[in-house]
């Protein structure tokens, strides 16, 4: 932009500094050096000769203004050095008019710069600012509501969306430095390409602040590693939807919840991650339920289910236990089903505790069958108090839940007909779970002798899902 | 104002909805014959479910209070329950 020479100030009537200095740039144009002022409300307000009418703010905008006034010295139509506020020195050295300004205060704040109100900023930034927004345009007709509109188009899962107009979604897109156009990978089962503005979209949709889109993108990510098999996940006629933990600074910085209804309603960041990630598998993976996503009762999960662990515990965190540093933030996707409660309000040793959950853990998806599904357990404080106590570690509580939850080869098989008999195998005790399938977690409220035991898609490892862990990056 | 969005979807579809695909034959199907209350409307009616009737189809007739309103309610509920196909008439 070719800007005059001489001195530009931007101002505005509502502040009383640029009153107080308004006789300044009476002086400096007075002295012989060309003042322009651009003024953001009150075209009559400045008392010098050449006065710019800026209520659009485009000036204001291209100028990069905060504050007002900001004082501009341009030669050449270039700018060489600017004040912000009223500074009586600065003023004079950006001049070179060593006594102007004699009669005020040696300085005085500046006010807020109109063009970075709330709401304006995002709306200049579209309107002449250099932005990328790649998606579709769709104008919703006159008279329609708009998050009707949303309905109608499908967009929803059911409850209200936040309709992504574009400066929702051009803020939401300050809450990562990654380009917009960035392809994060393809969305099942469309295999349609979901670049980091069509997650913002659905973000916006979902509920999310800025500040979410980190922590929703390295969840995308996750769970488009073909290891988490989120296309079979979707597909399956199991319970099972992707659920998302949180580790790391980020939990706090975000708001997250760790402690009481930790798996419940009433936190924003908690439900909203889980729902835009569960937006952008509906909407750009084209993954509807009764279409491709054929499961037989779903689960209320499948709305958004996302948690943050508590990690002040003696245990390692889970991002921990997967090779993440404690002060780095990550995002674990499992399946999961709803959870099961675990009560055991008699326990103050971990031996008797280890029996309680490993006597629900062998119910899991069958009491006669073993190598089941995958299986978080977000232990409670009450009951990790207990292992706590006892000095036991994550590790030493896995191993013992393992060991208690093996079943007799002679108990197995579905049914009791001879067919299933016929099909068991030999005496011997064999792993309820995989090497590696029970995955602690802690979280809860402070009251309550409970754990929660999230099982996961039947279908695991190579023929199915393994969790993924992926870094939050800003 | 209009209020201009950001598509979320993977933009494979395009952007104008489809109607529902047409039957190939009515052999099976409900037909409802909706009379909009417009001048004369109900002796086409009349006269397409004679001729429906008389090939076996099953036919259903419905009436909006007027031509005016969109119908209510109630009634798009109790059509879309009922029938396969709707046949209105749109003009005098």
């Amino acid at each position: 932009m070719q800007l005059p020479d001489g001195i530009i100030a931007v101002v505005k009537q509502d502040c009383p500094t640029c009153v107080l200095v308004d006789p300044v740039l009476g002086e400096i144009e007075s002295r012989g050096l060309p003042v322009t002022v651009y003024v953001q409300d009150e075209p009559a307000f400045p008392s010098v000769s050449r006065v710019v009418d800026d209520r659009s703010l485009e000036h204001s905008f291209r100028l990069d203004i905060e504050t007002v006034p900001t004082v501009i010295r341009v030669a050449d139509g270039r700018e060489q050095g600017r004040a912000v506020g009223w500074a009586r020195e600065e003023w004079q050295a950006l001049t070179g008019l060593a006594d102007i300004g004699a009669a005020l205060p040696a300085a005085r704040p500046g006010c807020g710069s109109k063009s970075v109100e709330p709401g304006i900023a995002e709306r200049l930034a579209l309107r002449y600012g250099d932005v990328n927004l790649p998606a579709r345009r769709l104008d919703v007709p006159p008279l329609e509501d708009d998050i009707e509109y949303c309905f109608e188009r499908g967009w929803s899962d059911g409850l209200p969306v936040v309709p992504p107009t574009e400066e929702r979604v051009y803020r939401m897109l300050q809450g990562t430095t990654r380009a917009a156009d960035e392809v994060l990978g393809l969305a099942p089962p469309n295999h349609a390409e979901c670049t980091v503005a069509k997650v913002a979209i659905n973000a916006v949709m979902a509920g999310c602040k800025p500040e979410y889109l980190p922590v929703v993108l390295a969840a995308v990510e996750a769970a488009f590693d073909p290891a988490f098999c989120l296309h079979g996940l979707l597909a399956t006629t199991w319970f099972s939807g992707p659920m998302v933990i949180v580790n790391g600074p980020v939990r706090g910085a975000i708001g997250m919840n760790w402690a009481g209804n930790v798996l419940g309603q009433g936190n924003r960041a908690n439900l909203s991650i889980g729902r835009a990630l569960q937006l952008v598998v509906r909407n750009v993976g084209g993954g509807r339920p009764r279409e491709a996503d054929q499961s037989t009762f779903g689960t209320p999960g499948k709305l958004g289910f996302c948690f943050a662990e508590d990690e002040a515990t003696p245990w390692t965190t889970l991002a921990e236990d997967r090779g993440v540093a404690r002060e780095r933030s990550a995002v674990t996707v499992f399946s999961a089903d709803g959870p099961v409660g675990v009560a055991d309000q008699k326990s103050r040793t971990p031996e008797p505790l280890i029996d309680s959950l490993a006597g629900t853990l062998r119910a899991i998806n069958h009491y006669k069958l073993a190598n089941a599904a995958d299986v978080v357990i977000v232990v409670g404080p009450e009951h990790g108090r207990v292992f706590d106590d006892a000095g036991w570690s994550k590790a030493e509580v896995a191993a013992a839940l393992h060991a208690a939850t093996r079943i007799d080869g002679q108990d197995l098989g579905m049914g009791t007909d001879k067919n299933a008999v016929a099909v068991r195998p030999a005496a011997g005790a064999l792993p309820k779970f995989r090497e590696g399938g029970i995955h602690l977690v802690r979280a809860g409220g402070d009251a309550g002798m409970f754990s929660a035991i999230i099982p996961g898609w039947l279908m695991k490892g190579s023929l199915g899902t393994d969790p993924v862990t992926r870094e939050v990056s800003s | 104002m209009t209020t201009t969005l950001l598509d979320p979807t993977g933009e494979l579809a395009p952007v104008e909805r489809r109607p529902i695909p047409k039957p190939a034959t009515l052999d099976g199907l409900t037909v409802g014959l909706l009379d909009i209350s417009k001048a004369r409307g109900d002796v086409f009616l009349d006269r397409l479910d004679a001729l429906l009737s008389e090939r076996g189809m099953r036919v259903r007739r419905y009436k909006k209070p007027t031509f005016t309103r969109p119908a209510p309610i109630p009634l798009i509920q109790q059509i879309a329950g009922e029938v396969d196909v709707v046949v209105e008439g749109l003009a005098d």
